[in-house]
């Protein structure tokens, strides 16, 4: 009898063990949590004249639906397009940004699911195109005028082609980062209103007096520094720091990843400093996901931020209709470029990044999809877009319009470009991405550089392998 | 006896109609239980990856995963992490939590009974991403608990930052204890009075009879629930996810928060499976020594 009742213990208890390791795992290997409608085109191959083809463009919903600035421009694109055999479905995925990139993973590995235009971040482009998911577009491009007549900024080629060599989407969107401040403080703080620092030294300094004289209820300096904020952690902070060094991720001449060299350890030096001295915003509002938008929509604002190291689209959140409308944002924010760490050349450096419009190769329609991309990121209706969003243009012609230029820091921010530089084009990234981010957060929560880095160095050596890891 | 032949086509055929009633939910079982079992089985020895070149190109990479897994730092914190959330919110927690509500509300009148049964099970009704959502408004900076303390004048905490894992603990008791109340108010509700009433007869103390009897009485109900409740409790995600989604650092990153980050974040599913395997292991382990120590 006892026996027995231990026996019927003993096999539900291995069985609920099972349930559970098997739930849980489910959670990572089954792709079946896709907020993505996968909206397959009805139209088959048969009768491709008569029958109406319908074209799904999948893009990042973060939250604001049919009131989004890329829905709305794929609706009044899509009504202008003079094709009128084919229908443009957007199909956004709703998601935050790092689960946009794992959702449409999921969506384009299948041709059940994958659209036939998809929104990629430039620097997930390279992975996805090494995964096979993406369709290479140069033959494609070569037919197109605007693409080799100078219409492009030749720079932003660079953020499309794949480390195959081959390019993978049409970039609609670029943007630069720089320190946005705010001249009011800096005027009550005996600073000037026209900032421009020539040295980190000179950014911790101003951090400094603005501690001292501004009250305490003003944070000195903001900087994403959270695991939670993903890639704006990575790119907006510890790589603008990184770059500014001299030094960089990827050694492009030994294709080897740099784990260890004097660049890091400054660096985080920079947020260290940052910490010790309380110059940083409060750690229970930067770490988590809603950091950026707290430092842009709230504390900006408000005149409780002094300096805030961040991308040139955070005014598209100030224009009307934007998330924080503040028209008085031209007169009040000032926009300097990063320095490089003890001012050497360039003497300013800053980070690129930007989206493209890719074709996936489990896409229904191609040759339709790639039409309309060329019609949808033609001047105008690039023009468009990148007005109503607040971010910098790929195309040159678009940087000389009137229109254009005549937006607050749209010239100066397109200007920052001139330097600009790039994230590894390398598949690796997106993973040694998340050891930054680790690593910023545990500096920015106390831990010492020194061990911070070490742990860096391990993480990414295991990751990339020790055959492309590289210690200066 | 015996008159019929054992192998009758007859009894041989009803002996085979237990398969018939039966196929159905063993093919149901196999294929979505099994199955997928096995394929993380399988996986775990890959580099299944969600982008990148991996994703192409499925290899085989034998034990690579694992011995990863074992160099991993984070590996062996999310282990600790899961031990001291699991020992926190459901061993000690929500068990003698709920052990304790049971025990205090026997031969209480019915209305009570009804009315703190019906509050304590509110929390466990209510859906874990809801509760992570009222539990972190809760702990916020400018939330409920910080709101009550600075009406007595205390300077508001950080709560979620300064002991995150206290707050993941105090959730998952809140969320959860419902289940072991229930369970102990049914034990406890089979526990003969007769044997308590002629212990008091015999001059024990409250505290010996609950000692001396009731526990010992109720002592596989308590095993069985401390198994259900662990194997539950470790596999929480939701509710550590929505509410310090493991952070700051890695001070609630328990195994399948860490599970999450390597194959949805990292894009590492083969790593990811060979974690779900892991913790697999840990729930069986905690079961077997449940059995363990049940059987005297």
């Amino acid at each position: 009898m006892l026996a027995k009742r231990k026996w019927a213990l003993m096999s539900s208890a291995v069985l609920l063990a099972v349930t559970v390791g098997c739930s849980s795992s489910g959670s990572s290997s089954a792709p079946l949590e896709n907020g993505n409608d996968p909206a397959p085109s009805q139209s088959g191959g048969d009768k491709p004249s008569t029958e109406k083809k319908t074209i799904t463009i999948t893009y990042r919903d973060d939250g604001t639906g049919e009131k989004g600035t890329l829905y709305k421009w794929i609706k009044e694109v899509s009504e202008q397009y003079p094709n009128k055999n084919v229908e443009i479905k957007p199909t956004p995925i709703q998601a935050s940004e790092g689960d946009y990139f794992a959702k449409i993973a999921l969506a384009l590995k299948s041709k059940d699911t994958a659209p036939d235009i998809v929104t990629e971040d430039t620097f997930m482009l390279n992975s996805d195109a090494s995964a096979g998911f993406l369709e290479p577009l140069d033959d494609r491009l070569k037919g197109w005028e605007d693409w080799s007549n100078g219409s492009f900024i030749e720079a932003m080629k660079k953020g499309v082609t794949a480390s195959d060599g081959k390019v993978y989407g049409v970039p609609y969107n670029t943007d630069s980062r720089g320190l946005w401040y705010n001249k009011e403080i800096f005027k009550k703080a005996g600073l000037p209103e026209e900032w421009q620092p020539k040295s980190w030294d000179e950014v911790l300094d101003a951090a400094r007096t603005i501690k001292e004289k501004a009250g305490s209820d003003v944070v000195p300096i903001w900087m994403n520094l959270g695991k939670a904020t993903g890639e704006a952690t990575s790119m907006q902070t510890y790589e603008m720091l990184l770059y500014g060094t001299g030094e960089r991720l990827y050694d492009e001449a030994s294709k080897k990843w740099i784990v260890k060299s004097q660049g890091i350890n400054d660096a985080l030096g920079f947020i260290e400093t940052i910490t010790k001295e309380k110059l940083g915003p409060p750690l229970s509002k930067v770490l988590n996901g809603q950091a950026g938008n707290t430092a842009t929509r709230e504390y900006l604002p408000k005149g409780k931020l002094a300096i805030s190291l961040d991308g040139s689209w955070i005014t598209g959140n100030y224009l009307e209709g934007g998330a924080a409308p503040w028209p008085e944002y031209k007169d009040v924010l000032g926009f300097a470029p990063m320095p490089t760490s003890k001012g050497q050349d360039p003497g300013t450096i800053t980070l690129a990044g930007g989206w493209a419009l890719s074709i996936p190769s489990n896409a229904k329609n191609k040759d339709e999809a790639w039409d309309f991309i060329k019609f949808a990121l033609n001047k105008e209706n690039t023009q468009k877009l990148v007005m109503s969003s607040g971010n910098i243009t790929v195309r040159a012609d678009v940087a000389k319009d009137p229109e254009y230029t005549k937006m607050p820091f749209n010239a100066i921010a397109t200007e920052y470009l001139k330097n600009a530089e790039f994230r590894p084009a390398q598949d690796k990234y997106p993973e040694v991405s998340t050891q930054i981010q680790s690593m910023v957060e545990s500096v920015a929560t106390g831990t010492s550089a020194a061990d911070a880095a070490n742990k860096y160095a391990q993480d990414v050596t295991r990751i990339v392998g020790q055959d492309h890891a590289i210690e200066k | 006896m015996g008159g019929i032949s054992v192998s009758s086509p007859q009894i041989r055929r009803r002996n085979l109609t237990w398969l018939y009633f039966l196929l159905p939910s063993i093919v149901i079982l196999l294929l979505f239980f099994i199955y997928p079992i096995l394929l993380t089985f399988f996986y775990s020895f890959t580099n299944l990856a969600l982008t990148g070149e991996a994703a192409k190109e499925l290899k085989f990479v034998g034990l690579d995963n694992y011995t990863r897994m074992f160099q991993d730092p984070t590996v062996r914190i999310s282990i600790w992490n899961t031990l001291v959330f699991l020992i926190g919110s459901a061993v000690i927690g929500q068990q003698v939590l709920g052990f304790l509500i049971a025990l205090l509300m026997k031969h209480k009148n019915k209305t009570f009974r009804r009315v703190i049964g019906t509050v304590v099970l509110a929390g466990w009704v209510t859906p874990e991403i809801v509760c992570a959502l009222c539990l972190y408004s809760f702990f916020g900076d400018e939330g409920t608990l910080n709101a009550i303390i600075s009406f007595f004048g205390i300077s508001p905490v950080t709560w979620l930052f300064t002991v995150p894992m206290l707050t993941v603990i105090l959730a998952n008791i809140w969320h959860g204890t419902a289940f072991s109340m229930l369970v102990f108010q049914a034990a406890l509700d089979d526990v003969p009075s007769e044997i308590e009433e002629a212990a008091v007869v015999d001059g024990a103390s409250r505290l010996q009879i609950l000692f001396r009897i009731t526990i010992p009485y109720i002592r596989e109900t308590i095993t069985t629930n401390a198994m259900l409740v662990t194997l539950q409790t470790l596999g929480v995600f939701g509710l550590i996810y929505a509410m310090t989604g493991g952070g700051p650092g890695t001070k609630t990153t328990t195994l399948p928060i860490f599970m999450y980050n390597q194959a949805f974040v990292n894009y590492q599913l083969g790593y990811g499976t060979a974690i779900s395997l892991l913790l697999l292991l840990l729930g069986i382990v905690l079961s077997l020594f449940y059995i363990r120590s049940s059987k005297k």
